[in-house]
């Protein structure tokens, strides 16, 4: 009996997924950096001067979307980890795994182009803003993450334990989304937040798009790229990955 | 009973045999019990010395100082929540026992509460008063502790059964539940301040016991599947 | 084209500090990630080269 799509499931197994990505990952990496030099185009040369923000806003064309995929990269993460507890395949912890530097890259990556940003618009280095802070909780999920995983020898063990803890996080982030953006509307009253982007003229809301659409891309290259290794490194007993090295 | 047979307990008779448990181990090991308590009061102590003696900052910092540091004191005892049952083979037992092992959990982790948390709850008012905070305010604190706690107990419990018998257990297991205690902090501490200006703390408190409740349930199904991965 | 010149469009309306370090930031981060992934692989390559020839008898 075969169902349609059915003959995917042989990429369930981490030697034909590994041949899959090699050829994958350089697509993903050429369409991102096209959308790439597309989006800064669009940024520079096409988004108008901001009658508020000036030349300064043009920083959301980054800020937004690595904050959007710091996010979406932790919501895939938490996916696999699903999958993998479910499904008891070795490979959905490879993604998952495969994943989280890229998301705690671009965490961080929120965090500061968000200070850069408020620094000249707010007058402060950081401001405790309800979306600034939750990212910088993100952040410490995501170190918690590989910091769990780094600890455990075992690699069965360790990606099943960081596939709870996944699924822990991603429940506790709308509660910890919601906590954070009370206290701050209790403590600072009606202030403006450092995330309001300015009404937007279609070519800013153009250039968001693309550059969202272009770390997209980046992320998966990416983790198609570093799964590759994780599964060499995973799988090193097996014959297939004698023979992949020669 | 026939031999063969398998008694069925309640929840309730389980509760207090985990907790006589639980009770009689710490009793042997009273410095573990104590040690997080003295913590408390030592770690709530450094902030006047720390910002100086002026009261009204003082009574401004209370609800957040002392919160954080009850935090901080019921995370250091959440290690012995399985520790010792893992290195002596009773977690194994507790795995193979016909009671449901998110029963076993839940009472643990409320063992741990009374344990641990009571005792922040009890000498939490002693420390206000240091701090300069009112009768009511003292009150209050009192009830977000007590409503907060648990919570804290049982979602520490989580981190526990991740990192048992991992190198750097202790740290590891702060950085890993500190980001999830961060609700309950901010409500915790949100209603006594909430409460002190006026506002009145019932929403923070409702909130903190709906914390609670999504923490006795959800809880013991992640620190349950991850007790079954680290004794794989 | 809104840019009247080159120092112009450097100098992002006295933003230029924070825009281009924005903007530096996230390439270099960027850049380096994709070098990362890049030297892990040759790592675990170099290392599985340098292993013993596998034998099937092998515990692993």
């Amino acid at each position: 009996m075969t169902t349609p799509g059915s003959h995917l499931f042989k990429y369930a197994a981490p030697q034909k997924f590994y041949a899959l990505a090699g050829r994958m990952w350089p697509w993903f990496a050429a369409l991102s950096a096209a959308l790439v030099a597309v989006g800064l185009w669009l940024a520079f040369f096409v988004a108008p001067i901001d009658a508020q923000q000036g030349q300064g806003y043009r920083i959301i064309f980054v800020h937004v979307p690595t904050s959007q995929m710091s996010m979406l990269i932790y919501l895939v993460m938490a996916g696999w980890a699903g999958v993998g507890l479910v499904f008891n395949t070795r490979l959905s912890g490879m993604m998952a795994s495969a994943l989280a530097p890229t998301g705690a890259l671009f965490a961080f990556l929120s965090l500061v182009t968000g200070s850069l940003w408020g620094k000249p618009m707010w007058g402060a280095w950081w401001v405790w803003d309800a979306r600034l802070t939750s990212e910088l909780i993100l952040l410490f999920l995501y170190l918690g993450f590989l910091a769990l995983q780094s600890s455990i020898d075992d690699p069965r063990r360790a990606d099943k334990a960081c596939a709870v803890l996944a699924l822990v996080g991603v429940v506790n982030v709308p509660v910890i989304y919601f906590s954070v953006t009370w206290w701050n509307t209790l403590h600072q009253g009606a202030s403006v937040s450092l995330t309001r982007v300015p009404s937007m003229a279609a070519p800013m809301l153009w250039g968001m798009l693309t550059m969202v659409l272009a770390f997209w891309m980046y992320t998966v290259a990416a983790a198609l790229a570093r799964v590759r290794s994780i599964i060499l490194e995973r799988e090193r007993h097996t014959e297939w990955v004698k023979h992949a090295v020669e | 009973m026939k031999a063969g047979q398998t008694r069925r307990v309640g929840t309730g008779a389980v509760l207090l045999a985990v907790l006589r448990r639980e009770t009689a181990l710490a009793l042997r090991h009273k410095g573990e019990v104590l040690t997080p308590l003295v913590f408390f009061i030592v770690i709530a102590s450094l902030f006047p010395l720390a910002v100086g003696p002026e009261s009204n900052l003082l009574a401004r910092m209370a609800p957040g100082v002392l919160w954080v540091s009850a935090l901080l004191a019921a995370m250091l005892s959440l290690q012995r929540m399985f520790a010792s049952d893992y290195a002596d083979g009773s977690l194994e037992q507790m795995l193979l026992s016909p009671t449901p092992l998110a029963l076993l959990v839940a009472a643990k982790a409320l063992a741990h509460f009374v344990l641990s948390g009571l005792p922040l709850v009890l000498v939490a008012p002693v420390l206000g008063l240091q701090f300069g905070l009112g009768g009511q305010s003292l009150g209050i604190l009192m009830l977000s502790l007590l409503l907060g706690t648990p919570t804290l107990s049982l979602i520490g419990g989580i981190g526990a059964s991740l990192t048992l018998g991992v190198r750097g257990a202790g740290v590891l297991l702060s950085l890993l539940v500190l980001p999830l205690y961060i609700p309950v902090l901010i409500f915790g501490a949100g209603a006594v301040e909430a409460d002190a200006s006026g506002l009145g703390a019932s929403g923070h408190l409702s909130v903190l016991a709906a914390l609670l409740v999504l923490a006795l349930f959800f809880a013991p199904l992640a620190t349950t599947a991850a007790l079954r991965i680290s004794l794989e | 084209m809104q840019w009247n010149s080159l120092s112009e469009f450097l100098a992002m309306g006295g933003y230029a500090v924070y825009v281009w370090g924005s903007f530096g930031a996230t390439a270099l981060v960027m850049a380096a990630e994709s070098l990362l992934i890049r030297r892990r692989r040759k790592a675990v390559q170099a290392s599985l080269r340098a292993e013993p020839p596998f034998n099937s008898q092998q515990q692993p």
